[in-house]
């Protein structure tokens, strides 16, 4: 009884919440537009009993999604978000990578500093995080006034509203989700193997390849999730520091819902982006539930907030 | 003088304490206990012993009430207990990790199952002080336990399960943490206590030592079953089977066949050599497979030949020597080994024996035990 | 050495730059003209941000306590309850909200109050925040509880404890550092929140979120700029002393572990 109603209340919430309003988006992409309140039609009628229902589902089409193959807009969008998410999880992890592993490698009595400094931008809020850049990429921005002091170029950069800028915002915003996951892994890592295969004959070099990577690769494996998943859908980085020639699915969807108030499209949209990221969704949540089951290794950044 | 002795087990009139009654318990496909009955009387000692995985914690923990038998009953001063869960049961536990609670400072800790009774303050005062002094802790009710050394850890964790005067205390593995000499000494203080307190305790240990010293009655335990119970002395002494043997202490065992002869049994072990001698309280049908296990301090070596009726002749390969004892690994002819203690009784003994030497090695007609198997 | 250097100056530079910057007497952001605190005299006579700031704090502290109940239990459903139909499913829940686009929940979210007719403001956005923050709770909560001795519990309901006294008398305090963080975590990730809070806010409440967003979108601010330096400073400030209180508790610990054992 006990441990039934322990399951029930979470359980109940999340379906109320966070599974039935997916339902909806779906039921509502499928609707069509319309001038009324709510801005869709048909809307259920659940008291017209059974003919109402059929006469609703009756209604029901995929022209919303056919819309969307037919306006190269929205694949293109979805092309690109997904490309922008790809090569931003790439430098991030080329950024993140020698971090996390000089925070192992640096004496123990220094790691919790170290590691203070990377979770406390975390804390801090994201808006602002991104807003601080605004400031340094404009055009007459910080950036700017050194490179011309430097002498280095003599005409200002364009770097704000390009996608250079929204590479730039996501590397800076992402970057502790993807060290946080490696700094687990290689903390664990005993220092005795890499001795190992140095007297087994490993060069440095290759003693990092074959020893160390291997070892980090569920803290890679993480932060790429983590950092690709929600980049694909992201917002407010496009919508501040990328241009009109950024496109992002993300931006496209709240633009659709607010400013030409389609749900229907929006819906669809929201419907096709979960689609491209079941797979790695589900991915991630395999990855995480592995780790969590052997020897309760954690890999999720999150944990360290609890120590 | 039959009244000094504790037997209960002796003793038909006794009721037993604790009683399984052909216990099965299974764990998915693995069968943890195997139709197990056994009965164990109040005030007794009484050890699990046996190798990881043998089913001794799985017991302790169908006692404790964190396990349900799949099968089988098990009573507990003649109540059946399968519907009393762990909270409402007369029995307490010493766990292996001592599972104190971090957060409680060492008085807080004992008093913990006190307060649970709603007993008055006054009273629970009284009783932690009382288990405090008993396991020699008074300077130290205030502190947290990680302010404690691990000895003193192991003394609170007993106290707490002490505290409600339980029927039956169950100890999992309760020295298994502590080192060595400490080990020892507190497995004297666990005897005194035991005695002072009256409390029936059940312990479960993989240390053949622990479970000698301390135990009125061992229970070697393999695979789910019940090898063996007995006292420490016959277990040592008198073991039913290679595997009680071969896990208590050191033994050589020698396999052969049994005739019966003049005075006990005749066992040919090898081609060409004579036959050992020996006297069995089992019998043995003739030609039948038999196993000699012997207990190497009871092999005698010696340069010259003796005047035994069991004798053979060896070369030493290796000599163990451990202070107070010295083992000799002797090969037999056709490359066997065999095993034989001395006691290092002077402290200059003159090195008579060394590697290579061609020694002999003797023993009684009573020094080895015959097994079945 | 290196990459710690360059990498830490990326990630505070920026930071470091915008809080000098919301001392700049001057209205254009990139030019210095002297030192001055105006801007910040300016944002604490701004209603709208007040109002505002005064909504997100309310939505945030109701939402991240009620998400702590309910991700800790959820953590104890992940950690102890072992197998039950549609087990998957929900911690499919929990997971997928870490990493699922802020659009995607928003937006489905607000369709569910449209569907059922549910007013939006301060109660929507307090549901949607819950909804997400319980479930960074119960991940930070049930990596407690995996490392969580179990035999401690075991110890408590053979001393007599009923299983609810046990988890409220040993396993909550014990975990009880992993609840905290994740009450301050659901908290900051509330404050913190643009996109959600955009599609479930109605007009009858704003956030801080939204009006900074509003703000910024057309350029950079000094307003925002002062406003940001207070939040940064906030946070600064309670990390450090988090992590200092947390270290000296260490530091402790282990001196008196080693003087436990010299004693013994």
């Amino acid at each position: 009884m006990r441990r039934l109603t322990l399951i029930a209340v979470p359980y109940l919430w999340l379906l109320a919440l966070f599974l039935v309003p997916f339902l909806i988006v779906f039921k509502i992409s499928l609707s069509d537009t319309a001038i009324a309140i709510p801005p869709y039609t048909p809307t259920l009628d659940l008291a017209g009993g059974w003919a109402a229902v059929r006469a609703f589902l009756s209604q029901l089409d995929m022209e919303n999604y056919i819309w969307l193959t037919e306006d190269a807009l929205y694949w293109k969008a979805y092309l690109s978000s997904v490309k922008i998410a790809f090569i931003a999880t790439v430098l991030t992890l080329l950024a993140g990578y020698p971090m996390a592993y000089a925070m192992a490698r640096a004496a123990p009595e220094w790691r919790p500093t170290l590691l203070m400094l990377v979770i406390l931008p975390f804390w801090t809020s994201f808006l602002i995080r991104v807003y601080a850049w605004m400031g340094i990429l404009s055009n007459e921005g910080l950036l700017n006034a050194f490179l011309l002091w430097t002498g280095l170029i003599s005409e200002p950069l364009v770097i704000l509203n390009t996608n250079t800028a929204v590479y730039i915002g996501i590397v800076y915003t992402y970057l502790p989700f993807m060290i946080l996951p490696i700094y687990s892994a290689l903390e664990k890592m005993d220092d005795s193997l890499l001795e190992a295969a140095e007297d087994l004959g490993c060069s440095r070099l290759t003693a990092f390849w074959l020893v160390t990577v291997p070892l980090s690769k569920q803290g890679i494996i993480a932060g790429c999730f983590l950092v690709f998943i929600p980049v694909v859908g992201e917002f407010v980085i496009p919508s501040l520091l990328g241009g009109s020639g950024t496109l992002m699915i993300g931006k496209v969807l709240f633009e659709e819902f607010f400013n030409n108030r389609d749900w229907p499209v929006a819906s669809a949209v929201a419907v096709i982006l979960l689609l491209i990221l079941i797979v790695p969704i589900i991915l991630f949540q395999r990855n995480e539930q592995k780790q969590r089951e052997a020897e309760g290794l954690d890999v999720f950044p999150l944990s360290m907030w609890s120590r | 003088m039959a009244e000094s002795v504790f037997a209960p087990w002796n003793d038909p009139d006794e009721k037993p304490l604790i009683q399984f009654r052909n216990v099965t318990k299974r764990f998915g496909d693995f069968t943890a206990i195997d139709n197990l009955t056994q009965d164990i009387y109040a005030k007794e000692f009484f050890a699990l012993l046996g190798p990881s995985g043998c089913g001794k914690t799985t017991m302790m923990r169908m006692l404790a009430g964190f396990e349900t038998p799949t099968d089988g009953q098990i009573l507990i001063a003649g109540q059946d207990v399968a519907n009393i869960p762990p909270n409402k049961r007369a029995v307490n536990m010493m766990f292996q990790s001592y599972a104190l609670f971090p957060h409680l400072t060492v008085a807080d800790n004992i008093a913990f199952g006190l307060k649970r009774e709603g007993k008055p303050k006054d009273e629970i005062a009284a009783r932690v002080a009382e288990m405090l002094r008993l396991t020699k802790l008074e300077r130290f009710g205030a502190r947290k336990p990680h302010q404690i050394s691990g000895g003193q850890r192991q003394r609170v964790a007993l106290a707490r399960s002490l505290a409600k005067a339980p029927k039956l205390l169950l100890l999992d593995e309760p020295l298994g943490a502590l080192d060595a000499k400490l080990r020892q000494q507190t497995q004297f203080e666990l005897m005194d206590i035991q005695e002072k307190t009256g409390t029936t305790f059940v312990i479960v240990t993989h240390d053949q030592e622990e479970a000698m010293t301390v135990a009125s009655r061992v229970a070697v335990m393999d695979e789910g079953r019940i090898v063996q119970v007995a006292t420490p002395a016959d277990i040592y002494e008198q073991p039913n089977s290679v595997y009680v043997a071969d896990f208590i202490g050191d033994v050589n065992i020698i396999e052969g066949t049994a005739t019966p002869g003049s005075a006990g049994y005749d066992i040919a072990w090898a081609e060409g050599q004579s036959a050992f001698h020996a006297k069995s309280t089992r019998d043995f049908a003739n030609g039948q497979r038999c196993f000699l296990a012997m207990r190497p301090e009871k092999v005698a070596i010696s340069t010259d030949e003796p005047d035994a009726r069991n004798k053979i002749a060896g070369k030493i390969i290796d000599i163990a020597y451990l202070g107070n004892i010295s083992t000799y690994h002797v090969e037999l002819p056709g490359g066997r080994m065999m095993k034989a203690q001395t006691a290092n009784t002077r402290r200059l003994s003159r090195r008579t024996l060394t590697w290579e030497d061609p020694v002999w090695l003797s023993w009684t007609d009573t020094a080895a035990v015959m097994l079945e198997g | 050495m290196v990459s710690l250097t360059l990498g830490f100056a990326f990630l505070y530079l920026p930071m470091i730059i915008l809080v000098i910057y919301s001392f700049n007497e001057s209205k254009l952001v990139t030019v210095w003209a002297g030192f001055s605190t105006k801007w910040y005299g300016e944002l604490l006579q701004n209603e709208a941000f007040l109002d505002a700031a005064w909504v997100t704090i309310r939505v945030a502290v109701v939402s991240s306590t009620i998400a702590t109940v309910l991700g800790t239990m959820a953590a104890l459903v992940l950690v102890r309850a072992g197998r039950f139909a549609g087990r998957t499913l929900f911690s499919g829940m929990i997971y997928a909200p870490l990493v699922m686009p802020e659009v995607i929940t928003g937006l489905s979210l607000l369709l569910l109050f449209i569907g059922i007719g549910l007013d939006r403001g301060i109660v929507t956005i307090i549901l949607a925040h819950t909804t997400f923050s319980m479930c960074y709770v119960s991940v930070v909560v049930s990596s407690r509880l995996v490392s969580f001795d179990q035999s401690l519990e075991e110890a408590a309901l053979d001393l007599g404890c009923t299983p609810f006294d046990a988890f409220r008398l040993v396993t909550l305090p014990i975990i009880a550092p992993a609840v905290i963080s994740g009450w301050l975590l659901a908290f900051t990730l509330s404050l913190d929140d643009l996109v959600i809070a955009s599609f479930t806010a109605g007009p009858s409440a704003t956030t801080l979120p939204i009006k900074i967003f509003s703000a910024v979108r057309l350029g950079v601010s000094p307003e925002i700029n002062a406003l940001s330096t207070i939040m940064i400073a906030i946070v600064t400030v309670g990390v450090i002393t988090a992590s200092l209180a947390s270290k000296r508790a260490s530091t402790r610990q282990q001196a008196e572990e080693r003087a436990a054992m010299r004693t013994s």
